[in-house]
């Protein structure tokens, strides 16, 4: 990626943005052709029906994860190859270039192989400060991974660093695939990555038992049946 | 309309213009590089923030629309102090290489830098670098310089119609590119270079040229297509170093084609510049006194009967119209402008112009494309058929062969004349379609002429025009593309078999003793039959000129200051940027003399008296244009029952080596290869 190694050799900010966005063609991993199976074409035909005609453009983000999700089924690797691009590109009837442009865009399309599982440890100030650096030492660790943007030499992991998950209250996460793994500490990562080494998956959400984003050991108001009192007007 | 004041200036500017589009009708200058007139408003650059009074911030004037007693500052403390800040972002990753750029000096981010920037970086940060991308052997990429306005990447797929180009990635590592590895295919790729405002997009053949106020500049006419685009030739000295377009909203807008704008070199190379007489077979150099004393000889000792003159394509009225003022003094009527014999009826001018006008495409409603392929045979009038297309209610047919790639969307109707005889006869769908147009236009390729029944298909045309109510005083929906520059100023002059004369296929066969070919390279000159004495007057050593017995050395169209005709029948003058090279004279000068060493004194002695003469027997060229609606419906003549059934060849196989210019030109033999062009007979194999 050229945009990642600057001309002094300084890494740019962007936890292994380079590891899953291929700013270069890489020719000898790109597949020669790609086509949707029975599955992803019973998902696109669900999809398009949502657009009007004419609209079809609006499916490109959502055909994106039907092609992504397609190569985790027959590679095991969560990407989308630029032939797939192109499919996506020819099923919609729009310029190629448009779909390259959406899917380099966001860091939630991976346009080169990663590992089987994909390690998103969101590194933002709240996970941080509730210690995030420990999710990261344990990917590390359990995972046999150097760093951000490595995929590890049994080609299980991949580790990348991502911007604010959306789940601060449950804060740290790491987000595996498409799931949130969240309240994790040093431990508790280990554990998770041993598990998926073994070929488990454990149930998504917070590893604490905590109920969706509820206080830590249940909740601590609304704990009583409410009084239903009459409605009185329009601004209640 | 709605009333704003700019800077204390009240202006009235439609409902629905921009801010920008205001102050710049209040005379004030706003700093912009995403913003171009001709392409779709992103607002990205926030170069041309502006104050508005009420609004907490300032705004994008570009993006930004009117309202009716808006109060607008283009000048306050608060706009100079944005810009400012601007610009230095713009800067924090544009290379500080402007001695060693090739914008510089004609650099928007240079001159905007220097009247709105700060005068000192606070950056000291290390800036970023991009790869370079390959975009073909015309645009020469140095990414690193790019700011980003995606001002290439709308021209690309809005004006060019080859949606290729994209910005790829996002932040900091934005990069604009084809992301695949690909050359750009567009006729019109070198417009990228004059619409980047930076010197990311630069000319490949003029890298490390020239500086712009080292240039000589001098308008002149492109007369490589028949768009007649208008042009600007750069020159250093005696050499041209580059070709821009001109602004004319009737004609080009402002966007020019790739082989008018590239295949200059071509005038450097293979040039005839000294006079050649054929001496026991083989030619040899001679003083122009010989060659004429030659051509004389000659000329005298043959019956004017067997005297024939061909016009080519790229040459001006006024060679033309002192040839035909020759052939006339010496009696000959054997005439032709067609080199590729197209079936062109000069009797009445409607009958082969470009009648809807250029700007008239905005008008039509409806469109029939006959044995044509406007995107290589007029690129720039492509592109203005495609925004036509795009603005929405154009249905578009084509008769032609299939798989054509138009930039737009069509209906391919059929690839020969039956589909012609089924519109005509009112069953096709498409007669339906004409039918019902407003304003219904029919472009008919010249290539579509030269065959054998091209007078029936210049009928069926015609009829299928009338047939639509086409031909009206208000529209004239009839429309012949032409290829090149000199063909309709030729046919103005009624350069054609005269009373009695033979044309073009006749004077080959046989026909003609002496042939005077001026500029003609646009047939195989095996052709001629053996035996004819053929005097070549031309610029370039192309394929006619090898096998001369006389050559006289001619001007190319940088060269002389001419009048050229477009394909709507435009008159319009070129003036002289370089001068000719070594012996080789201005065309009109050269049959002048040759017609003092014949004895005839043609009736002008300078450049002036021509075109009064010419004007005087065609006024036509001296007026200015108008587009002239359809007085008189009777057709051409020709006979639609003489259709043959063989379907439409387009012409212009190879559109980088389509003229004896561009054959000469290393860049063009470049686009060739990597485009694949090969010529019609191969790829007919």
């Amino acid at each position: 990626m050229s945009g990642d190694l600057r001309k002094d050799g300084v890494q740019s900010p962007g936890g292994g943005w380079g590891a899953t966005h291929a700013g270069d063609q890489q020719h000898d991993l790109q597949p020669t052709h790609f086509q949707f199976d029975a599955e992803s074409n019973a998902e696109i035909e669900k999809i398009l029906a949502r657009y009007p005609a004419g609209k079809q453009a609006s499916g490109t983000i959502p055909l994106l994860y039907v092609a992504q999700r397609q190569m985790k089924r027959q590679t095991g690797s969560a990407w989308v190859p630029r032939v797939a691009m192109d499919a996506i590109a020819a099923r919609l009837g729009i310029p190629p270039i448009r779909v390259y442009e959406v899917a380099t865009f966001y860091f939630m399309f991976n346009t080169r192989p990663i590992g089987r599982f994909h390690l998103q440890v969101c590194g933002t100030t709240p996970c941080m400060l509730r210690g995030s650096d420990d999710v990261l030492r344990a990917c590390k660790d359990a995972g046999h991974l150097k760093g951000y943007g490595d995929t590890s030499p049994d080609g299980l992991f991949t580790l990348t660093e991502v911007e604010c998950l959306g789940a601060c209250v449950n804060a740290p996460v790491l987000q595996v695939d498409d799931d949130y793994y969240e309240d994790l500490d040093y431990d508790r990562t280990v554990a998770l990555i041993e598990a998926l080494k073994r070929g488990e998956r454990p149930n998504p959400g917070s590893t604490i038992g905590r109920q969706t984003s509820a206080p830590e050991g249940g909740p601590l108001t609304l704990t009583e049946i409410p009084v239903v009192h009459a409605r009185s007007g329009a601004g209640e | 309309m709605a009333k704003v004041v700019v800077d204390g200036i009240e202006v009235e500017v439609p409902n629905g213009a921009t801010v920008l589009q205001a102050c710049e009708a209040a005379g004030k200058e706003i700093p912009r590089f995403c913003y171009h007139e001709r392409l779709s408003i992103a607002g990205n650059c926030r170069m041309c923030l502006v104050e508005v009074e009420k609004a907490p911030k300032p705004v994008a004037s570009c993006a930004y629309p009117v309202a009716d007693g808006m109060v607008v500052k283009t000048d306050s403390p608060m706009v100079r102090n944005a810009r400012r800040g601007v610009m230095e972002f713009l800067l924090i990753n544009h290379p500080l290489d402007c001695p060693i750029c090739d914008q510089g000096g004609e650099c928007d981010l240079q001159d905007q830098a220097v009247a709105y920037g700060m005068d000192r970086s606070r950056y000291h940060e290390p800036k970023r670098v991009v790869k370079d991308k390959y975009m073909g052997p015309l645009v020469k990429t140095i990414m690193t310089r790019c700011i980003q306005c995606t001002r290439c990447v709308r021209f690309a797929s809005e004006v060019a119609g080859v949606p290729e180009l994209g910005a790829t990635s996002r932040g900091e590592s934005m990069e604009i590119g084809t992301y695949v590895e690909k050359a750009l295919t567009s006729e019109l790729s070198g417009n990228l270079i004059d619409i980047c405002p930076v010197g990311a997009l630069t000319s490949r053949p003029y890298a490390f040229v020239s500086r712009p106020w080292e240039l000589r500049k001098t308008d002149s006419i492109d007369v490589q297509d028949a768009t007649g685009t208008n042009i600007r030739i750069d020159n250093r000295g005696p050499e041209v170093l580059r070709i821009l377009p001109r602004v004319n909203d009737d004609v080009n807008e402002e966007w020019m084609a790739d082989r008018g704008r590239f295949s200059f070199d071509g005038l450097k190379r293979k040039r005839l510049d000294r006079p050649w007489l054929r001496v026991d077979g083989k030619l040899k150099p001679v003083s122009w006194a010989e060659a004429f004393r030659a051509v004389a000889t000659k000329l005298k000792a043959t019956a004017p009967d067997r005297i024939g003159a061909v016009a080519g394509d790229l040459v001006d009225v006024e060679s033309v119209f002192a040839l035909k003022s020759l052939m006339t003094a010496l009696g000959s009527a054997n005439l032709d402008c067609r080199q590729d014999g197209a079936a062109i009826d000069g009797s009445r001018r409607d009958f082969y112009l470009f009648n809807s006008g250029i700007a008239g495409i905005d008008r039509a409603d409806a469109l029939l494309i006959i044995g044509s392929n406007p995107r290589v045979e007029a690129p720039v009038i492509n592109a203005r058929i495609r925004r036509r297309q795009v603005a929405g209610r154009f249905p578009v047919g084509v008769v032609g062969p299939v798989g054509l790639n138009l930039t737009y969307a069509y209906d391919h109707l059929g690839e020969g004349t039956a589909t012609l005889r089924t519109i005509l006869d009112g069953t096709h769908r498409f007669a339906e379609v004409l039918k019902n147009a407003k304003n219904p236009m029919v472009i008919l390729g010249r290539g579509a002429l030269a065959r054998p029944d091209g007078a029936a298909v210049l009928a069926a045309a015609w009829a299928i025009a009338k047939a639509a109510d086409a031909l009206r005083p208000d529209w004239h929906g009839f429309n012949l593309l032409h290829h090149f520059g000199g063909q309709v100023g030729a046919l103005d002059l009624g350069f054609l078999p005269g009373a009695g004369g033979k044309d073009l296929g006749a004077m080959l066969n046989g026909g003609a003793d002496v042939l005077w070919l001026l500029g003609a390279d646009g047939f195989d000159p095996a052709a001629i039959a053996p035996g004819t004495f053929v005097i070549y007057q031309g610029h370039h050593g192309d394929r006619a000129a090898s096998r001369a017995d006389v050559i006289l050395p001619g001007a190319a169209y940088t060269e002389k200051d001419a009048t050229y005709v477009n394909t709507e029948g435009r008159a319009q003058r070129a003036w002289l940027a370089v001068h000719a090279p070594g012996d080789a004279r201005e065309d009109w000068r050269i049959i002048r003399a040759a017609g003092e060493g014949l004895g005839v004194r043609l009736p002008f002695d300078d450049l002036a008296q021509l075109r009064a003469k010419m004007i005087e027997a065609v006024p036509i060229l001296g007026q200015p244009f108008a587009p002239r609606g359809c007085e008189d419906t009777t057709g051409p003549a020709g006979d639609v029952a003489g259709l043959s059934a063989a379907p439409f060849a387009l012409p212009i196989a190879q559109y980088h080596l389509a003229d004896a210019i561009a054959r000469a030109s290393d860049v063009m033999a470049e686009c060739a290869r990597t485009y694949g062009e090969v010529p019609a007979l191969q790829a007919a194999e």
